[in-house]
């Protein structure tokens, strides 16, 4: 500065430079050393992250090593225990299973450590309950072995049966044929058995779904019209639907004999094993889904059936209390309602964003709301789900109930006025609004000035300004507070036991065939399963924890799989827009 | 005192250059008739003539700090005005207050009117947005939209609404033209306006602001984040753009004042301290502070 130059001789300048002839107050001192000296906090910002990236990375190291093991196929192994003293020689002293894991155990009567293996025995019916997941102390095993020849069964109910191959029975159609296991045929009439049972499977599937249930949905509909033609005192009528009931309850059991014969079909034929300590089980051909035998396999057969266990996982209905089978409708029904909360979640938060931003006088009032709106973030889920019971369910939904289904509630079948994924995902969406709007509100303010006021300066209005400026060129930020709370949402467990998930349901979309024609239907008032809820129902709710702890790794395994996706399709769309919209670099 | 009756404006305005298409049709219904009167503009009227934006004993305020001080000027129609002075001066303040662009910032206040084709601009009756139709504006900072060349251009258009396609295409081309850039764009109006360059952009933004067809173009500084090459194309522009728009321009060079424009506005700490033609002010300061400021010696 000129202004510097020229006044620096003089004495009067309070802050001049500091220059020690002219006894100025303060000078500057010789740094202490010329070594560098370091960044010290590098490295205490470095552990912070560290310390974060270590627990995600265990986390989910844990949640996808377990959830994958469950698919792979385990040895199952013959084990031969010591005789016990006093007891027959032989008596009861062969298991065969899968080996879970093992410990070690301080044994008190001996005073000494001992290991312990546990085994999967499996063969649920044949064993007490309790019995399927055995400890084996490794000092009474005598032998351990693993025969080529055991087969793994899966079966429609009482989970894997192990055992030896004894023989196929086929009885069904009047004739009358066994096959020993040593006969050359025997492994192909067992995959015919399994092919036959799958068809007469379907067969009834589809027998419910095209007879049976549009049926029953007809009798449930008929018998509310022959209520109120009754209140209604109308004979005719009340004639004419009895007549009609009538006949469709008679084709109820037409169909259902139907079914019966389908199913008859294969009674008798059974495969036969004999499990390891010596008994022999039966499985009904209508119970045989799939067999295998583990210790025959190598790593290609192994991965063969290892993929095959997991699309089996992906695509089949969930059964024996959902502790076999898959996960399919818990993995669409959360992908709806998941893509359901955003819908109704984003145009909510963004409205409210624009307000709170652009047109609301900031003052003390709108602070207010904002610490409001943010704090909304930390109240418990479960509250939410308690608030969506009382207003969406009770008092929307049993409105809608009154004026709407007044006789479906006449017979106590709400149909709003019950939880139901329309209910939850706006549950949701409440509990996720304040990701929305603090993220828009940033969006918006970030969008350069300039762009504002050059549109404002064409005589453009506010709103103009914001549709065609503001708006596209937030909507990156607008799809990262979409990605949030869809990431929340999607975990989310407690308020939907509230609002409508249950155990075990049918999906809430999907299409039925008629005629030729597809016809899409979305059922909104539908309970729904969730995976989140599926983990706690298997891990928590389950006759048989032990049995389902793999597959509550495997489901937050598919959870986690699925926010991915989700967040992925979003990061997708965002980057696009980003493109589109980005603004001048200059 | 202006007069009560819109100053006219010659058919120029219809037929703004021999080489340019004709103009698209009037945006907003709303203004007075532009009246085809023959009444030949006189470039040395006097300083305190009515003009066609006066500003009366105008004060500004941001909430307690007074940034205007009693202003009074006549700007005469269809010439370039240069606001100059240091900087927080408030001369881009009184250019922003040509088309209420101050209204968006909380605390505004004012005293005293701004008129402008005799009409106050604070007429409460009003919509904000028709004075901005009439008063455009090209700002320091290019800000095209992330849009096309084309969609830019339009923009004002498009808000205005019921323009059909070969309206818009003939404003595009009338505004591209007017601005010097349809020779560089007319290949490539739909690709995007950020794919410009600096000094392009900055040319969009008045194609922008002039496919609205305004009375009034205000420019703020629109220089100053050019090289001179791009400077000098715009400071081209400005002296053909005088031909049709009343311009009023902001400027921190010296040169460019004393280049394009026809009177000088010398303001300092709020007040306009002198105005005059800009011959008399670069030649004859009639105070010692303009003297100061012009020849680089102010303190």
């Amino acid at each position: 500065m000129s202004a510097n130059t020229d006044d620096a001789g003089n004495g009067s300048q309070p802050a001049g430079r500091p220059d020690s002839d002219k006894g100025a107050a303060w000078r500057v001192r010789p740094a202490t050393s010329d070594r560098p000296s370091g960044e010290s906090w590098v490295w205490v910002t470095g552990l912070g992250l560290t310390a974060g990236l270590v627990m995600v990375v265990l986390l989910l190291g844990l949640v996808v090593y377990e959830g994958v093991a469950v698919f792979w196929p385990k040895r199952v192994e013959l084990i031969t225990l010591h005789p016990e003293k006093g007891a027959a020689a032989d008596s009861g002293a062969r298991l065969a299973g899968e080996i879970v894991q093992s410990r070690t155990r301080r044994d008190l009567t001996r005073g000494r450590d001992v290991r312990e293996l546990q085994m999967f025995v499996g063969n649920r019916e044949a064993y007490a309950q309790s019995m399927n997941f055995r400890w084996v102390d490794e000092d009474s095993i005598a032998a351990r072995e693993q025969p080529a020849d055991i087969v793994v069964v899966e079966r429609l109910a009482g989970g894997d049966a192990f055992g030896f191959p004894v023989e196929v029975r086929l009885a069904a159609g009047g004739k009358k044929e066994t096959i020993a296991a040593s006969d050359p045929r025997f492994f192909g009439e067992l995959d015919k058995l399994i092919a036959a049972a799958v068809m007469v499977q379907a067969n009834m599937d589809q027998v419910r779904r095209d007879h049976l249930n549009p049926l029953n949905r007809r009798i449930k509909a008929e018998e509310m019209s022959v209520r109120r033609a009754k209140e209604d005192n109308d004979a005719a009528t009340v004639a004419a639907l009895e007549a009609s009931l009538a006949a469709d309850n008679k084709a109820v059991v037409g169909h259902e004999a139907k079914l019966a014969e389908i199913a008859g079909g294969l009674t008798g034929n059974a495969l036969v094993i004999r499990r390891a300590e010596g008994g022999k089980t039966e499985i009904r051909a209508a119970d045989l889904v799939d067999w295998h035998r583990p210790n025959d396999a190598g790593v290609v057969g192994r991965t063969w059936h290892f993929l095959g266990n997991m699309g089996n996982f992906m695509w089949q209905n969930p059964r024996d209390a959902n502790t076999e089978g898959g996960i399919f409708p818990a993995i669409v029904s959360t992908f709806f309602l998941t893509l359901l909360m955003s819908v109704a979640v984003v145009p909510f938060g963004v409205l409210a964003a624009i307000y709170l931003r652009e047109y609301a006088k900031q003052g003390l009032f709108v602070r207010a709301v904002r610490i409001a709106v943010n704090n909304l973030a930390g109240v418990p889920s479960i509250v939410f789900g308690v608030f969506g019971f009382g207003f969406f369910v009770y008092f929307v939904g049993g409105g809608i109930d009154r004026w709407f289904f007044s006789d479906r509630l006449a017979i106590n079948e709400p149909t709003f006025g019950t939880g139901g994924v329309l209910w939850a995902a706006f549950t949701l969406a409440l509990m996720t609004v304040p990701v929305v709007i603090v993220a828009t509100e940033e969006a918006i303010a970030a969008v350069p000035r300039g762009m504002r006021e050059g549109s404002l300066a064409t005589g453009a209005s506010k709103w103009q300004t914001m549709q065609r400026i503001v708006l596209p060129a937030s909507a990156p930020g607008i799809l990262t507070g979409m990605i949030l709370a869809m990431a929340r949402g999607a975990g989310e467990v407690a308020p939907l036991m509230l609002v409508g998930v249950i155990k075990l349901a049918e999906l809430p979309l999907g299409g039925v065939w008629k005629d030729t024609d597809l016809i899409p239907f979305v059922h909104l008032d539908q309970k729904f399963m969730h995976l989140g809820f599926h983990i706690y129902d298997l891990g928590f709710q389950s006759p048989d924890s032990e049995a389902a702890k793999p597959m509550v790794f495997a489901t937050t395994l598919f959870l986690i799989g699925l926010v991915v996706l989700l967040n992925l399709g979003a990061i997708r769309i965002r980057e696009r827009l980003r493109r589109k919209y980005q603004t001048s670099a200059f | 005192m202006p007069s009560a009756t819109a100053p006219a404006r010659s058919p120029a305005v219809a037929q703004p250059s021999a080489d340019l298409p004709s103009a698209p049709p009037p945006v907003s219904g709303g203004q007075p008739a532009r009246v085809a009167e023959a009444q030949p503009s006189a470039p040395e009227r006097p300083a305190t003539a009515p003009g066609y934006i006066s500003v009366k004993d105008y004060d500004f305020f941001y909430g307690q700090s007074q940034a205007l001080h009693g202003i009074n000027v006549e700007i005469p129609e269809r010439q370039v005005t240069a606001f100059i002075g240091p900087s927080g001066c408030g001369k881009s303040t009184l250019l922003r207050n040509f088309n209420r662009m101050n209204d968006l910032i909380e605390g505004c206040w004012h005293k005293g009117d701004i008129l402008i084709a005799g009409k106050t601009i604070y007429d409460r009756r009003l919509e904000v947005t028709g004075l901005r139709k009439r008063v455009g504006m090209v700002f320091q900072k290019s800000n095209p939209f992330p849009k096309t060349i084309y969609e830019n251009v339009v923009y004002g258009l498009r808000i205005a609404g019921g323009y059909r396609k070969h309206e818009l295409d003939a404003a595009c081309e009338y505004a591209l033209r007017a601005s010097a850039l349809w020779e560089e764009a007319k290949d490539r109006l739909h690709t995007s306006a950020l794919g410009l360059s600096g000094g392009q952009q900055q040319r969009l933004c008045i194609a922008r602001a002039i496919a609205v067809q305004p009375e009034v173009l205000l420019m703020d500084e629109p220089c100053s984040a050019l090289d001179p090459l791009a400077t000098s194309k715009i400071e081209e522009l400005i002296l053909e753009l005088k031909r049709d728009f009343t311009v009023v321009i902001v400027t921190h060079s010296m040169h460019q004042a004393g280049r394009v424009s026809d009177r000088t506005a010398f303001f300092y700490l709020g007040k306009l301290i002198e105005y005059d033609t800009t011959k008399k002010i670069f030649t004859n300061p009639g105070h010692k502070q303009t003297e100061n400021y012009i020849t680089g010696r102010f303190g």
